[in-house]
């Protein structure tokens, strides 16, 4: 069959070859795909090259927003009591047919009970096919407790039994572990002993089939034939691996690529000037805080919180770190997030007023330590300097502050603490556009100890956000969700920074770009002019 | 660093002033030492006198001068005169004080695998068998892995900052010496007069420090002065990953890895303190290599 | 012969058990927790952090750890990158070739330019040549190389357009992999363009991490010939009237060699440093980059077996180093 599928491929080559070149699409990724099964893994890098060109999901997040759309599933209906999701399948879909795998059968019910059941059940032999492989989206997600069984109702429909309603878990299928996978693939393998080649070796049902990927190097796939969504208007699609956003840049000048992401924020200017460049951007799904460690005093007390908020300069941070590709956050959700509360009155920057606050809450001589990530994230391009403009800030109102740092794991294990000295600079990109992705995640008070760095636990907060999740309706929700902003903009366990933009840069050649709001890149649909 | 010849021994004063003049005689001839000698006294200098010289506080945020090109580009001003980082931190300020940070990692990495080297050298060499054969093994460990990446995986463990990085440089640089004095103890140990003095019961101890070293000194020095410039290399190629001396510290190497992801907006930031750093290994290189031609009786005769 | 080489590789045993020692204790005492960087800003369950500990082998005693180690090691098994679970030696010997490939040029551009370069300066001692080619050898020697790479690119690849800015060839071309050597596969290829494509990528990292290569071994070579001709045979056969030339080409030079040999052997270790910054500077797909992505990544098996394979490469030129010097110098042998 290899044979066969590279005679089709010089066919096309050939057909292609009549008419003119094969269109190529070069994007420069910031960096190597963990492997090419997106279950085990949480990197955006990685999903950029494995779920989102080759595979698909139940639904889907609908191109350029957060709505759930129909994907693998054509339809679905959801029990009264939000305890039963039955999906009907779209029929004739087929998976890819590559050097290392021809299907013999379209895609039914088993292979998503397939995709499912090998992250949900320890006991079946695909949970471990490679040593001290692990699920951390599924378990974060908690889909373990959640989901109590998925059956087969028949070949295009199944149904997923939940333990209790949960509003956001449509959101949660569309999310990069929900990937479809085909059982079929999975049993040759199986049978063939070499279970670890799911790894090296996919096989989806998405708009690109991956041809061959060179280590920390390059990423080739080419066009699927046979996509049920469509032909590709490219034919190839390469993703060039340059970690340095200063080389992208520079490569994408030169023309040896077409489309890249994360430039750095100095380059924002030139990339603008560039007449050859087309420069997107968008408002990212983050947002980058200050967590003061509310179990601590002075810092229990909501006042003395408040006057250190005042006394931070936002916008030279945003000027300084993200060289104006940000904007000042009030809230703890971007504003691109339904229920964002527009009623939000910031803390104006005012060291005078903030130094007398501190004053009348008792505090004089205060120091303490104000943590700075290592590393580079979205939603904060440099923590180093963004702790030292605060330094700056703070010692104006006589607040000395020790910037300290560790390695990132140790960062973010130490800062989970829940007597940890000091704020914590640290941020947060939404996984599915629901608000409880941000507010549950990390400031409710089962949070505290783990993601809710603020170690604050607010009843009446949590109990807005525990009722929003049980309930269904998206207005009443997001009424909820507005109580609870106004209550964390009140206690103030952050200091919400900034929600910095998503840039992407493209040749003035690329059609058809659309940004995802959650910050994933798709090329589906992605044309380049001649 | 001229005052170095006269711990050799412990000749009477007349000789010692002979030797100096016959050192500095041979140094001289080198032009380039020379050079070398006043770049890295005017460095010293810099670095001493640094409160005065600067213009503004190294770690000073001008909040209104953000990236600032020097003086004689367009948008320049001589208020900062190589112009400013990213946070508005005069960058003319932060080399000068930066000096200050390579002279004292160098020093203070010399010293470390200086005397390290001595001590476990002369252990080696003056007792011997298995001794001598565990030691000597160690030092081929530590050699058989490329110096940097040894650094860089002992900074990994250690915990980034200048200090560990100063000791992870020390630790690798330290068999080089190791080698010398264990060769040198090795050629000296049954010399007459070694002999003769521990015959007079002179102790171990004084005899390896007081009889055998100062002959091993003058390939010391010059292997002294070449650690002294791969120190400063490796610790501004440390900070350049990420590894060495963390901002805001204005250590040259980790300017540099801060300044790169300007370097296509703003050259300055990336480019003085990469010169910095080639000035003064290159005027310490000179000087190493005059002090060998001046200490090496091998060349001196051609 | 046979007894001073297998002399060499007893001699070599307990250095290599040093450095399995070293490659495992760093690795194991490196800070930072690879389960945690999994779980990344989410967090994770104690209960499921002792579940994925006990995964990965890693609540064993450490002894026992370093014995499996150990025994693995025998069996060629490096482990598996924590990262891409994929086989550490595979990783490595996938981008081995890369970085041989650029040491390898850059040693070659080193000893062409470097070896006449010193000799000219030795014979022509005290000219212009002499000083300006020493001059800026002892300046190629103080280099710092990551800022002269970025230099480079900023002038080469920014400014003029003349280069390409990173990685091994063009992405138009693909071929498959035959030796791992972009030069050989894409002449192999017969892809138009393919081999001037490569050439290109190679030309900035190639200048950069032969820079101080080329320094030492210029510096080494212009020291070596000097002695040489300041010996008494070579004096003696220009007083009995030999060609200048001659007594330069072929009695001088030939002694001078020996060590430069030598120098040129031992600077696989610089070139292995240099490796690492060239490469992360240029993206180049080899082992230096990978080594500091694993340091970064807390890869522990990557970084393991990387040091490790590093180490016994280094040793093993050194050997031969070793043994050809030998060859050349039998005086040597019986130390």
């Amino acid at each position: 069959m290899t044979g066969y599928s590279k005679l089709l491929m010089s066919a096309a080559v050939c057909l292609a070859g009549a008419g003119a070149e094969a269109k190529t699409l070069v994007y420069c990724s910031e960096g190597s795909p963990e492997g090419f099964d997106p279950a085990p893994y949480t990197a955006g890098t990685t999903f950029d090259a494995s779920s989102r060109p080759i595979y698909n999901r139940l639904v889907e997040f609908e191109k350029g927003t957060t709505n759930v759309v129909p994907g693998l599933a054509e339809s679905w209906e959801v029990s009264e009591d939000g305890l039963q999701y039955t999906f009907r399948l779209r029929p004739g879909v087929t998976f890819h047919t590559t050097d290392w795998f021809t299907p013999t059968r379209e895609m039914t019910a088993d292979d998503v009970i397939f995709s499912f059941e090998r992250q949900r059940d320890a006991a079946n032999p695909w949970n471990q096919y490679t040593a001290g492989i692990s699920y951390e989206y599924f378990n974060s997600m908690d889909m373990g407790s959640l989901i109590e069984s998925i059956e087969k109702v028949d070949d295009l429909t199944v149904r997923f039994n939940l333990t209790r309603p949960e509003a956001p878990f449509l959101a949660n299928l569309a999310m990069d572990f929900a990937s479809i996978m085909s059982k079929e693939y999975a049993d040759q393998l199986e049978a063939e002993g070499r279970m670890s080649d799911l790894n090296q070796q996919p096989v989806g049902t998405g708009p690109f089939q991956l041809v061959a990927y060179q280590q920390d190097a390059v990423i080739r796939y080419s066009s699927n034939p046979t996509y049920w969504n469509g032909q590709q208007p490219i034919d190839d699609l390469v993703f060039a691996i340059t970690t340095d956003p200063a080389v992208r840049l520079q490569k994408l000048q030169a023309g040896e690529c077409h489309i890249m992401p994360y430039p750095a924020p100095a380059d924002i200017e030139a990339i603008r000037a560039d007449e050859s460049l087309t420069l997107m951007e968008q408002p990212g799904l983050n947002v980058a805080y200050l967590a003061y460690n509310t179990q601590v005093p002075p810092f229990d007390n909501p006042q003395v919180r408040r006057a250190l908020n005042m006394a931070m300069n936002k916008q030279a941070i945003i000027d300084a770190v993200f060289q104006g590709t940000g904007e000042t956050a009030k809230n703890p959700i971007p504003p691109t997030m339904w229920s964002y509360s527009e009623e939000t009155q910031d803390d104006a920057y005012d060291p005078e007023a903030a130094r007398q606050m501190l004053e009348e809450a008792g505090v004089t001589d205060l120091s303490m330590k104000v943590w700075a990530m290592p590393v580079q994230r979205p939603y904060m391009p440099n923590a180093r300097r963004t702790a030292e403009l605060i330094q700056e800030d703070f010692a104006a109102i006589g607040v000395d502050v020790e910037i300290v740092s560790y390695e990132w794991g140790e960062y973010l294990e130490r800062s989970s603490a829940e007597d940890r000295d000091g704020a914590v600079i640290l941020g947060w990109t939404g996984d599915n556009g629901d608000p409880d992705n941000f507010l549950g995640v990390l400031l409710s008070c089962a949070g505290v100890g783990e993601a809710n760095r603020a170690q604050w636990c607010n009843e009446e907060f949590s109990d807005l956000i525990n009722q929003a999740k049980a309930t269904a309706d998206q207005e009443e929700r997001a009424e909820l969700y507005r109580q609870a902003q106004a209550i964390f903009k009140e206690e103030a366990p952050w200091a919400t920074i900034a929600h910095s933009t998503v840039f992407m840069p493209m040749s003035n050649r690329v059609q058809g770009y659309i940004m995802s709001p959650l910050g994933s890149h798709h090329f589906e649909g992605v044309d380049i002019a001649e | 660093m001229t005052a170095t010849p006269d711990l050799a021994n412990k000749p009477p004063a007349g000789t010692r002033r002979q030797m100096l003049a016959e050192f500095w005689f041979y140094f001289s001839q080198n032009r380039g030492a020379v050079i070398g000698l006043w770049v890295t006294v005017a460095l010293i200098l810099v670095a001493l006198a640094a409160p005065l010289l600067a213009p503004h506080a190294p770690s000073m945020q001008y909040r209104d001068a953000f990236l600032v090109p020097p003086f004689w580009q367009e948008g320049g001003s001589t208020r900062f005169l190589l112009g400013t980082d990213a946070i508005g931190r005069d960058i003319l300020s932060r080399l000068i004080y930066g000096s200050r940070y390579s002279l004292f990692i160098g020093s203070v990495v010399v010293s470390i695998a200086l005397v390290g080297g001595i001590v476990i050298g002369l252990i080696a060499g003056f007792f011997g068998g298995w001794v001598d054969a565990v030691i000597m093994r160690v030092m081929d460990v530590i050699l058989a892995f490329p110096s940097l990446l040894l650094a860089l995986v002992l900074v990994a463990v250690l915990g980034p900052g200048l200090t560990n990085a100063m000791i992870a440089i020390a630790l690798v640089l330290q068999p080089h010496f190791a080698r010398l004095t264990r060769a040198a103890v090795m050629a000296e140990k049954n010399r007459e007069y070694v002999v003769a003095s521990q015959v007079a019961g002179a102790g171990r101890l004084r005899l390896m420090f007081r009889t055998i070293l100062p002959n091993c000194l003058a390939p010391l020095i010059v292997q002294g002065t070449l650690s002294f410039s791969n120190a400063i290399l490796d610790a501004a190629a440390l900070g350049f990953l990420g590894m060495g001396a963390q901002p805001p510290t204005p250590e040259w190497g980790t300017m540099l890895a801060e300044a790169r992801e300007f370097i296509l907006r703003a050259w300055w930031v990336v480019t003085f303190p990469g010169l910095a750093i080639l000035i003064t290994v290159l005027a310490i290189n000179l000087m190493g290599d005059g002090l060998r031609d001046a200490l090496d009786p091998k060349l001196k005769r051609s | 012969m046979i007894r001073f080489i297998l002399g060499k590789l007893l001699y070599l045993v307990p250095t290599f058990i040093g450095v399995t020692i070293v490659a495992f204790g760093f690795v194991r005492v490196l800070p930072g927790d690879p389960v945690l960087l999994m779980a990344g800003e989410r967090g994770i369950t104690p209960e499921r952090y002792q579940q994925l500990m006990q995964q990965l082998g890693y609540d064993q005693p450490v002894w026992r750890q370093y014995l499996e180690f150990l025994g693995r090691l025998f069996q060629g098994d490096l482990g598996e990158s924590l990262v891409t679970k994929s086989p550490v030696l595979s990783e490595f010997l996938t981008l081995f070739p890369a970085t041989v490939e650029l040491a390898l040029c850059a040693i070659l551009l080193a000893t062409l330019i470097g070896i006449p370069a010193g000799v000219l300066a030795a014979v022509k001692r005290g000219s212009w040549f002499d000083q300006v080619s020493m001059g800026t050898a002892l300046i190629g020697y103080s280099m710092p190389i990551f800022w002269w790479g970025l230099l480079l690119i900023i002038l080469f690849s920014g400014v003029l357009g003349w280069t390409p800015v990173s990685g091994r060839i063009s992405l138009l071309f693909f071929f498959p992999e035959v030796t791992g050597f972009m030069l050989i596969d894409s002449l192999l290829s017969g892809q138009d363009g393919a081999f001037g494509s490569a050439v290109a990528h190679l030309i900035l990292p190639t200048i950069v991490l032969a820079t101080i290569p080329l320094a030492v071994i210029a510096r080494q070579t212009r020291s070596a010939m000097l002695e040489v001709l300041g010996e008494d045979y070579v004096r003696t056969a220009r007083a009995k009237g030999l060609p200048w030339r001659r007594v330069v080409g072929i009695h001088a030079l030939r002694n001078a060699m020996i060590p430069v040999v030598t120098t040129i052997g031992l600077q696989i270790g610089v070139l292995m440093a240099g490796a690492i910054l060239t490469e992360t500077i240029f993206s180049w797909p080899g082992i230096g980059k990978w080594m500091v992505d694993s340091i970064f990544r807390r890869d522990y098996p990557a970084v393991q077996g990387g040091l490790l394979m590093v180490a016994a490469i280094v040793m093993a030129v050194n050997l031969i180093v070793d043994l050809l010097y030998g060859l050349i110098n039998p005086r040597i042998r019986h130390v």
